[in-house]
């Protein structure tokens, strides 16, 4: 990083799927704006520039974030990978393979960020706030995908089908509810999700009437 | 957004010495990014705390922790002393906003989150707190108010403060440890340059002044948030929203119950969210319920006795309703 | 997966097996041609496509609904760095074309908050956003009026309602059939404004060659139209416009007319003497982009002690723009749905200070039949009758408005398979006595329609080195166009699907009508059929107009129905209402491509679901604003909130159809779902929520009043 004569531009380095990127960036410039504008990876999407929507999910330093509201200037020095870079040599991540599989897209805007917020959220240790016992670090069934998944909107709504190829890489189908999860989709979480206090004890409504 | 300059700050001595007037800190930016986009903060020099403070979690020999300010949401939550100890905070955190934004969020940031008003949030229309004297919007007849404050709100406004975590170190009594420039006054204690703050005393109502958020002084940066030890009871936090995930509360409740061997409640906290420009400490609640036997029509008395001065908005009257309903929900939840 | 529920649906024989994607033959790139593309981020959206020496620009709207534009002051912006232009009307030439939108800032009056005033050109976005906010522009406010109320003293009677509709209907004696009925329901439910919120935000590269020949790379939902409408707007001939949307990420009907942005960026580029980008902000999208109208519908069921229904009223209030009429055919449905002995629908429109309301997901069939099927509930339970069965004894022969025959109609047939597959024989019809934890349970059901029509389009079949290219201006928004098209073609030629290349997405290929409507697949699925059957004769080339079969469509009432059954969960102190399960059972015509098919009807559920639930664009009437306008405050249903979306089909031979055989399925799953929800959420609790969407807010108050005037939110039902 460095300033240049005009204090608003600063001089970036940002490592973007493995390749170090130099671009004098306006302060202002997002990390979303400089991978699409300048970089010309367009794979990461801008749905609402407000952290709202989740379509510009990247991982930066392995942790999936939204790009919209990251400042490029604060990105100095970080790696960030995007969708582009998900692929390996030997062809799709397993992910994008299981969200062709599943026909887990339709528009495919919000896509690569679903994706990028997938591979980071797998990688993500502890509990959800669907989970009942916060000490344990539970198995990712389908009502932990959704929950965890909640930061991505899908317009078209393919969640049922987004939840369905994450399973379906997140364990092996055993330790999840079966390979019938796979297949119908997310039908199979139980419900309702219990509200746990500290000790795991689920007490039913106080008896409280709507007023 | 305004062409600023921007630096890192590499302590919070560094920071605050680099502090002046419009400029702003910046830590995950999931709040100030937002808003500078909007329009509503136009801040010319921005500073970069993230490598100013610290991002440790790191335990008390009292049997606390010590969280920096530079701590991430998410790791916060999956902290196994905080899942442990509080759970009320790790779920409170975990309610919050969505993976992503609990990644780049720190615990300093997320204290000093903006209101999430629609009239604040829209630049071209009036609002007390963004253009101090310019009138509130939300007090107009057919306002959307359905979010907006039913406790300790003005005439000037009735935003409410949209953190989650904030409810749970409320409750909590978490102390807050801010770095002052030089010359900074004296707070609740004063520590050479670092003054304590004991929650909820962070935030402050909006009384004439809504456009003052916090107490903090102007350059003032939070460093540090204290836990004391873990509390004895039973902890939960509660989040109702339209949305199954990824909305803000419109109300919340945590809470927290301990009763003694004579049956008798010898601690309970109870505070709220979405309610008030504040994290609501439910004071009046909690004396309802101290020293009595845990039992529903306790609980209703003291859900009762909270919001018997709510001051509903035309078109929010629901919340009082449901903070009732929850706080009395959540207690019973607490029974042993 | 096939059992007994629907074999008496037709030769083709039995439900389809909807919920399998996973076993399906997947192919490499998966069932989408596209797929892959979409997955690597590959696939280019309209802002995405590099065009060398692109410039920003960025809106300037007004910030009041009514009014007067002072003074305009430039001079600020023009100052800041990177700035090129600022447009406005003092400086930009007059427009042609019909629409008033997309007459950009000619207009000295302000008729609704948000409207175009004048447009920043920079080299950097950022740039042109900061100067967009230093353009200095005075008003003169005038008093608005944005809130439509069921007494609103200027409600008038449209000509027509889209597409071509009556305003509206009547046979028979409703009154007397009223009168005389065993029970009676009559309600008034309402529901808001709602935005279509397709992920892609609306933009577009426009670009003008040496020879005045205008690109544009945009996002819509029909390159041809597209095309046309910017050519009429800027006074060129067809020929001399170019649209190119090779993806579309969502429409929903906000992208099937030419908005603003793309008129936007053809005039800056010309004015630039550069290309220019411009991308509408989410918070600009709610103003520039289209809405459905709020709707005020007053619903009069009369039924005789057998269920049989006696007279049906369906009264829409509705608004529209000051100087756009938008009549959005609400009670329409009520004309296709039940026989009854008589029938009144009607509407009436209030033109506000709103930007104007437009397509948005099943238009008229997503309110209306959230109004006529949440009755048909109130009717049932007024009857003591249960819903499935109220529903297929007033199943009618024939159109119950025109009297036509309908093509084919297994609206009965569904309703029986999905109560199988839900589960709902024994139902308890009693509501709030059923218990789980904290929460109350409840089980509904609702009815679906939609209209199967096609229009006109052309198409070519080539043979090629290697196989065969198909070239048609179809778009494909999400529903699969490409692949559909594909296998439709594939078929014909009686080749392998993987030898058919469709090239769509372009304004230069064949012409063709838009995606939607639900028509899409059926007007061009006809040509490509013809242009295949052509190639076939030709041996290397064929071509289709389809314009002289599609006139020959008339004579049957065309419609898909369906069925929905949603179970939902509610806390009764919090007013939290949860989906545990939705099922749909549809006829649509004979299903093309399954996969697709399913993830079309389970979208257009979920897209309900959302309705029933979260979606509202608050309108403040002193601010004359839309409120909550981002995806922080307009909620649409997270991944959370859809636990379980099943949608199966009964497959229809219907031969009045196009040879294809589809009705169209982009909208029916849509259709009825708010109204099953809404049902279900009175069966577990009690409380008629008769306001969309169904929020805590309303369960747990009773005293607000809605936009008719009436006790707004929860209400006990007349029935009981």
């Amino acid at each position: 990083m460095a300033v240049m004569g005009n204090a608003h531009v600063t001089l970036v380095t940002v490592t973007v799927n493995g390749k170090p990127r130099t671009v004098m960036a306006d302060n202002r410039l997002s990390l979303l704006d400089l991978l699409r504008e300048r970089l010309g990876l367009t794979g990461t999407k801008k749905g609402c520039d407000h952290g709202q929507c989740g379509a510009c999910t990247v991982l930066a330093d392995g942790r999936r974030v939204n790009a919209c509201l990251a400042l490029a200037v604060a990105c100095d020095g970080a790696s960030v990978q995007t969708v582009e870079g998900l692929a390996g040599p030997d062809g799709l991540h397993p992910l994008q393979q299981a969200f062709l599989r599943h026909d887990a897209f339709q528009c495919g805007y919000c896509t690569p960020g679903q994706l990028c917020s997938a591979v980071g959220m797998l990688t993500e240790p502890g509990p959800s706030a669907v989970t009942a016992d916060l000490t344990a670090d539970p198995p990712l069934t389908p009502g932990e995908i959704r929950e965890r998944m909640s930061g991505n909107l899908c317009r078209c709504g393919a969640y049922v089908n987004i939840v369905a190829a994450i399973s379906s890489e997140a364990a092996p189908a055993s330790e999840v509810a079966g390979p019938q999860a796979t297949i119908s989709g997310g039908d199979t979480a139980p419900y309702p999700p219990a509200r746990h206090t500290e000790a795991g004890a689920w007490a039913p409504g106080s008896g409280a009437a709507v007023s | 957004m305004r062409p600023f300059s921007y630096a890192r700050a590499g302590s919070p001595a560094d920071a605050v010495g680099q502090f002046r007037a419009g400029a702003a800190y910046l830590a995950g930016g999931t709040n100030l990014v937002d808003l500078m986009r909007l329009g509503v903060t136009a801040p010319d020099h921005v500073i970069d705390v993230t490598r100013a403070v610290s991002r440790e979690i790191a335990k008390r020999e009292s049997g606390g922790l010590t969280i920096g300010a530079g701590v991430r949401n998410s790791d916060l939550a999956s902290h196994p002393l905080v899942r442990e100890r509080y759970p009320m905070l790790a779920r409170a955190l975990l309610s919050g906003a969505s993976g992503q934004v609990r990644n780049a969020a720190t615990v300093g940031g997320n204290l000093l989150q903006r209101t999430r008003c629609p009239y604040f949030q829209d630049v071209a229309l009036p609002c007390n707190k963004r253009s101090p004297g310019s009138g509130c919007a939300a007090m107009a007849p057919g306002a959307d108010t359905a979010h907006l404050a039913v406790l300790g709100h003005s005439p000037f406004c009735a935003a409410t403060h949209p953190s989650d975590m904030a409810v749970a170190l409320t409750a909590l009594n978490a102390r807050v440890c801010v770095a002052s420039p030089a010359g900074g006054g004296s707070g609740t204690a004063n520590t050479g340059g670092i003054r304590v703050i004991e929650m909820p005393g962070l935030h402050r109502l909006p009384g004439g002044m809504p456009e003052q958020d916090t107490t903090l002084r102007p350059g003032e940066l939070i460093t540090e948030v204290k836990l004391p030890p873990p509390p004895g009871g039973r902890q939960a936090y509660r989040k109702v929203r339209e949305r199954a995930s990824f909305a803000f509360a419109l109300v919340s409740v945590g809470a927290l119950l301990d009763v003694g061997p004579d049956g008798r409640v010898r601690d309970c906290r109870i505070a709220l969210g979405g309610v008030a420009h504040v994290p609501w400490r439910a004071h009046a609640a909690e004396r309802v319920v101290l020293g009595a036997v845990p039992s529903a029509e306790v609980f209703a008395a003291a859900a009762r006795a909270e919001l018997r001065y709510a001051r509903p908005l035309p078109g929010n009257e629901y919340k009082v309703t449901l903070a009732r309903n929850l706080i009395t929900a959540v207690l019973g939840e607490l029974m042993p | 997966m096939t059992d007994t529920v629907g074999r008496e649906a037709g030769p083709r024989g039995g439900d389809s097996a909807a919920g399998d994607t996973a076993a399906a033959a997947t192919a490499p790139g998966g069932h989408r041609v596209e797929g892959t593309d979409k997955v690597t981020g590959a696939a280019r959206y309209a802002y995405e496509h590099p065009v060398a020496g692109a410039v920003y620009a960025f809106p300037v709207t007004a910030p009041v609904a009514s009014g007067t534009i002072g003074a305009l002051d430039a001079a600020a912006a023009l100052a800041m760095p990177g700035v090129i232009a600022v447009l406005h009307g003092g400086n930009t030439h007059p427009l042609g074309g019909r629409e008033f939108e997309l007459s950009l800032f000619e207009a000295a009056e302000v008729t609704y908050r948000g409207q175009l005033v004048a447009l920043v050109v920079a080299d950097t976005l950022e740039h042109a956003r900061a100067a967009a906010d230093a353009v200095q522009v005075s008003y003169e406010p005038s008093g608005h009026d944005v809130a439509l109320r069921a007494d609103h003293p200027r409600l008038y009677r449209p000509d027509k309602v889209n597409p071509g509709m009556p305003a509206d209907t009547g046979y028979g004696d409703v009154a007397a059939g009223l009168a005389g009925a065993a029970a009676r329901v009559a309600v008034t439910y309402t529901t808001p404004v709602q935005h279509n919120n397709a992920m892609e935000p609306h933009a577009a590269i426009a670009s003008w060659d040496e020879a005045g020949v205008l690109t544009v790379y945009d996002t819509t939902q029909g390159p041809s139209a597209d095309r046309d409408t910017i050519a009429d707007v800027l006074g060129l001939a067809a020929g001399q416009v170019r649209v190119i949307s090779p993806h579309v990420g969502g429409g929903f009907g906000s992208k099937g007319t030419t908005r603003p942005h793309a008129i936007l960026a053809a005039v800056a580029a010309r004015a630039a003497g550069r290309p220019v980008k411009v991308a509408l902000s989410r918070q600009q999208m709610f103003t520039l982009t289209g809405h459905r109208t709020p709707t005020i519908q007053r619903v009069e069921l009369g039924a005789a002690r057998d269920g049989r229904l006696t007279a049906v009223a369906h009264d829409v209030i509705e608004h529209t723009a000051l100087r756009t009429e938008f009549a959005e055919q609400t009670a329409a449905c009520t004309r296709v749905m039940y026989g009854t002995p008589a029938m009144r629908t009607t509407h009436r429109l209030a033109r506000l200070n709103v930007p104007a309301p437009s397509w948005m997901r099943a238009p008229g069939e997503t309110p209306g039949m959230y109004a006529l099927e949440s009755a048909m509930d109130e009717l049932a339970v007024a009857l003591g009758m249960d819903p499935v069965e109220l529903r297929i004894v007033n199943d009618p022969a024939a159109e119950p408005d025109s009297g036509l025959p309908f093509s084919s109609r297994n609206l009965v047939a569904c309703l029986r398979a999905g109560a199988e597959r839900f589960g709902w024989a024994g139902r308890d019809p009693r509501p709030g006595v059923r218990r789980r934890g904290r929460w109350l349970a409840g089980t509904g059901v609702a009815a679906s329609t939609y209209p199967a029509r096609r229009r006109p389009s052309t198409a070519t079949a080539e043979l090629t080195g290697d196989g065969y290219e198909i070239r048609i201006a179809a778009a494909d928004i999400g529903t699969g166009a490409r692949t559909a098209l594909r296998d439709i073609a594939a078929s014909v030629l009686g080749a392998d699907p993987a030898r058919v290349r469709v090239v769509l997405g372009s304004s230069t290929l064949p012409d063709a009508p838009l995606a939607g409507g639900s028509m899409g697949t059926a007007s061009w699925g006809s040509a490509v059929a013809a242009a295949c059957e052509a190639l076939l004769k030709d041996g290397r080339h064929g071509r289709a107009d389809t314009a002289g079969d599609v006139a020959g469509d008339e004579g049957w009432a065309r419609h898909s129905f369906g069925a929905q059954f949603a179970e939902v969960l509610v806390d009764p102190a919090t007013g939290e209402v949860r989906v545990p399960r939705l099922l749909g059972v549809f006829a649509a015509g004979r299903i093309i491509s399954p996969v697709l098919a399913r993830s079309q009807f389970i979208g257009g559920m979920t897209m309900g679901l959302s309705m029933a639930l979260f979606e509202e664009t608050a309108v403040d009437p002193s601010a004359g604003a839309f409120v909550r306008t981002d995806l922080a405050q307009y909620h649409i249903a997270t991944c959370a909130d859809v636990p379980s979306v099943t949608a199966f089909w009964i497959d229809e031979d219907d031969p009045h159809l196009w040879p294809g055989g589809g009705k169209g399925i982009g909208e029916i799953g849509i259709t009825g779902t708010a109204a099953a929800i809404g049902n279900a959420v009175w069966h577990a609790t009690g409380r008629r929520v008769r306001d969309l969407p169904i929020t805590p807010a309303k369960l747990l108050n009773g005293e607000q009043r809605n936009a008719a005037g009436e006790p707004r939110g929860a209400e006990r039902n007349n029935g009981e």
